[in-house]
This record gives C-alpha cells, sequence and structure tokens, in this order.
C-alpha cells in the first residue's frame, strides 16, 4: 500500500514537472517557425520554464491544477479495494512534497480544504477491464485552460460541419485566455456527459498521435490546421501556432442528438502513467 | 532593448510605454486574484495592507513552501487576468499603476493612467526566478492562491500587452 501510494506522488511529480517529450518537441518546432518577436519571447520563455521545471524538479506551471485520475482496472488485480484510498493519500502527500498548490474549494463559501482533497476531488475516474493490472493516467488539470471546455448539443442535421463551426468558434472566443499553443480534446457522441469524458480522456494521447480511424485522423488534421489559421498565437499575442493538435474520440450516439464536448489542454500538457501488476510491481512513465 | 523601471511607477512612467515593449520591472509587486480584489474594493485605503499609489497587481496564486524563517515562492506564472475586468476600473481608481497578468484585458480603463503587463501563462518556474523574495503575506484565511502576496522581483521581464494609449496586443 504504501509502496503504491509512493509510486503515485511520483508520478504526480513527474506530471507537473516535467512537460512530456512530444509536446517539449512540438514547442521547439513552433518556436522555430514563428518569426514574429513578440510570439518568440512567449515561446522562449515557455521552453525555458520546462528546463528549469525539469532541472529543479519543481512545478512548471503554478496552477498545479485539480488532480484527476483515469483508471482502468483490471477486475482480477487483488489491489481494487485500496485504490481510492492510496490516490487520496498520494494527493495530500504530493500536495506537502512536491509541492502543489491547494486548489480544492468548497462551492458554498470558497474555503480552500489546504490539501487538495475535497468533497469529489481528486477526480477520478473508473472503467473495469479484464485481466489482473491496473492502468492509471495522472492528469493534473489546470483552471485557466479548463475554464474554456464547452458542450455543444447540435441537431444530427448540423453534424461535423456544426462539430467544425462550434470547436472554431470556441476557441476564437477564448483567444489567450487558455495560454495558448493548446492542445484541443474533442468527444463526439455517447450523451452530454460522456462526450466531455472523450474530450478529456483524448488529451491523454501524444501530440501527433492520430485517431485509428482515418476519416476521424483527417478531420483531427482539417481542424488544427483552421484553428492555426486563426491567428491567435501564443498567449493570444498573434502568431501562427495557437493549437498543437486536435484529438477526437467518438462514441455511437442517439439518432436525435450530436453532442459534441470540447475541453482545452494548455501548454503545460501533464501527464503520467502508472502500471500495477498483481504481485505489487509498479512502472510509472510519461 | 528592455525599459527599466522600479515600482512604484507614475504616471509620466506609464505613459512612457507602448504596446510590444519588453519591461524588466523591480521593486515590490502585490498579488491578488479574484477573493483578494473583493476584499481590496470593500475596505476603506487606509485598512488596506499596501500603498495602492503607483502600485503593480500581480494577477496569480503561487506554489510557496513554508520555510523556518519565512515563505519561499517556488512557481508564479500569471493566472488568467479576464476575471478580474469586474473590479479593473476601481481598482485603477485607486492609483494602481500596473496590472501584471495574461490573457489580457478591457483596454479602455488603462486609458490616461496605466498600463497591462504580460507575462507568459504557465511559465511559472521561470517567473519564479524573478521573485527575490517574499517581504510579507496578507489574507492567508482566503486561501495560499487567493492571499495577497507581497514580494521583491528583480528584472522581472514584460511585455507591454496593452499600453495607456487604447493600444492592446491581443487578437
Amino acid at each position: 500500500m504504501s509502496l503504491l501510494v509512493e509510486a503515485l506522488v511520483e508520478a504526480i511529480r513527474l506530471a507537473v514537472t516535467r512537460i512530456p517529450d512530444d509536446t517539449v518537441e512540438a514547442l521547439k518546432r513552433a518556436y522555430e517557425e514563428e518569426n514574429s518577436r513578440i510570439a518568440r519571447f512567449n515561446l522562449e520563455n515557455i521552453l525555458r520554464a520546462i528546463e528549469i521545471g525539469r532541472e529543479r524538479s519543481i512545478p512548471v506551471c503554478q496552477d498545479t491544477g485539480t488532480m484527476t485520475f483515469f483508471i482502468r482496472a483490471g477486475i482480477e488485480s487483488p489491489f481494487l479495494k485500496e485504490l481510492e484510498g492510496a490516490i487520496i493519500e498520494a494527493v495530500r502527500k504530493a500536495t506537502l512534497e512536491v509541492p502543489l498548490r491547494p486548489n480544492a474549494v468548497d462551492v458554498l463559501g470558497g474555503r480552500n480544504s489546504g490539501d487538495n482533497t475535497g468533497k469529489g476531488v481528486p477526480i477520478i475516474h473508473w472503467e473495469l477491464d479484464k485481466g489482473d493490472e491496473v492502468e492509471i493516467a495522472v492528469f493534473p488539470k489546470g483552471g485557466g485552460s479548463e475554464n474554456c471546455s464547452a458542450l455543444a448539443m447540435l441537431t444530427p442535421g448540423e453534424g461535423w460541419e456544426g462539430v467544425r463551426r462550434f470547436v472554431v468558434e470556441r476557441v476564437r472566443a477564448c483567444g489567450g485566455k487558455p495560454c495558448p499553443p493548446v492542445i484541443i480534446g474533442i468527444g463526439v457522441g455517447g450523451g452530454a456527459d460522456y462526450s466531455l469524458k472523450l474530450a478529456k480522456r483524448a488529451l491523454l494521447r501524444k501530440i501527433g498521435e492520430r485517431n485509428p480511424d482515418k476519416e476521424i485522423a483527417k478531420i483531427e488534421e482539417e481542424l488544427l490546421e483552421e484553428i492555426n489559421a486563426l491567428g491567435i498565437g501564443p498567449m493570444g499575442m498573434g502568431g501562427k501556432t495557437t493549437a498543437l493538435d486536435v484529438k477526437i474520440e467518438v462514441a455511437h450516439r442517439h439518432p436525435a442528438s450530436f453532442p459534441v464536448g470540447l475541453v482545452v489542454q494548455c501548454w503545460a500538457n501533464r501527464r503520467a502513467f502508472l502500471r500495477l501488476k498483481p504481485n505489487g510491481r509498479v512502472e510509472v512513465w510519461q | 532593448m528592455a525599459v527599466k523601471l522600479r515600482t512604484p511607477l507614475s504616471r509620466e512612467d506609464v505613459l512612457k510605454l507602448r504596446a510590444g515593449d519588453i519591461v524588466h520591472l523591480s521593486g515590490e509587486i502585490v498579488t491578488a486574484r479574484d477573493s483578494a480584489h473583493r476584499r481590496i474594493l470593500s475596505l476603506p485605503r487606509e485598512e488596506l495592507p499596501f500603498n495602492p499609489e503607483g502600485a503593480v497587481i500581480y494577477h496569480c496564486g503561487p506554489v510557496v513552501r513554508k520555510k523556518p524563517d519565512g515563505w519561499e515562492i517556488v512557481s508564479a506564472g500569471p493566472t488568467t487576468s479576464s476575471r478580474m475586468n469586474r473590479y479593473l476600473d476601481r481598482i485603477l481608481g485607486l492609483g494602481v499603476r500596473g496590472i501584471i497578468g495574461k490573457g489580457g484585458m478591457n483596454p479602455e480603463p488603462f486609458r490616461g493612467r496605466a498600463v497591462y503587463l504580460a507575462f507568459t501563462g504557465g511559465a511559472g518556474s521561470l517567473a519564479a526566478e524573478s521573485v527575490k523574495r517574499v517581504k510579507a503575506v496578507h489574507w492567508l484565511d482566503l486561501g495560499v492562491p487567493e492571499a495577497l502576496w507581497v514580494l521583491e522581483v528583480r528584472d522581472f521581464p514584460l511585455i507591454v500587452a496593452i499600453d495607456a494609449h487604447g493600444e492592446s496586443l491581443y487578437k
């Protein structure tokens, strides 16, 4: 149990102090393509902040987010009963040790719990699977980009053209607020709640990793191009790169509905993964 | 070339700046987010824990570490400023000459009296390098992110994103 807590603390530390390599590469490419002095000022600061985070093992962004976990649990894992408790304990420990910013406040008085836990927080999404292993995605989600999330209940007649219009309009309206260059997660189908969950989970994919369905992959690429044509640029001060990637996940839908969930991820694209074997061995990676 | 500025800022200091200028700011700055803005505006001027005349307010909720001899700022990038638009005119009315944040604000209230200085959102580890020490902290009852942190900064690299002449860099 304590080993699992330690491994979870390490995964949280990894997620907030080290921006994944695929994202760093994409940011470096963006830097090379920009020629405006102001876009380069911002991208230079971003790349230096990432280096400092790695070297000093400190959170790259001060908004260490709401701790969110996606669990895929093999139903034969001997650790299922302990997982939730271990995650909550790990979040408390990480708040002190990494450290994280205490970001959980109660909705009525706005009082801060001080340790990133509270009613419904950390957020844990469970999915049961076959087998005896557990895989956990650690996903600290910052508030500035989360505030640009949106749900559209389109009519089936609006269809994919409607998805495009909704997403591009929303990204335009948000401008520099979600800390571009951003990564856009889109969930289509499934219902109102599920489309947003798909959109958030889509953000766990690597930059450049396309949806396995070719038609959907094509829409991802076209949307990326359309968003970058907006010219919002790094931090909303103009430039070629507004988004580093677009990720779409789909589920079947009700014939009367066309739900579209949109979740925006800032450039501080934080994630880490953990696998727990039935013998108690743990692997952590990014 | 960066313009070197030291707080408190005068009206002349801010009128000289133009959107797109790089500023290296030194001196005292005060963090405030949503709750702190509400409290600043609810108190009589003489009860404020800082002098608003010429002050620079930083929209920031830092990651901090408690040390035996005080506080250490670990990561301190800007938060989304547009949430504070509703307080802006009254805050600048107190004599505040500069707002540091990200994402931009309504340009109109800045005209003739103050500037909006942007730092790169998310680059909290880099911003913390400009913070030399925590001079004081007030209103910790609001929680660490919402408290009023009085920071001494040296050569904090910022970009004038909204100037006092109505120009803005935001698209």
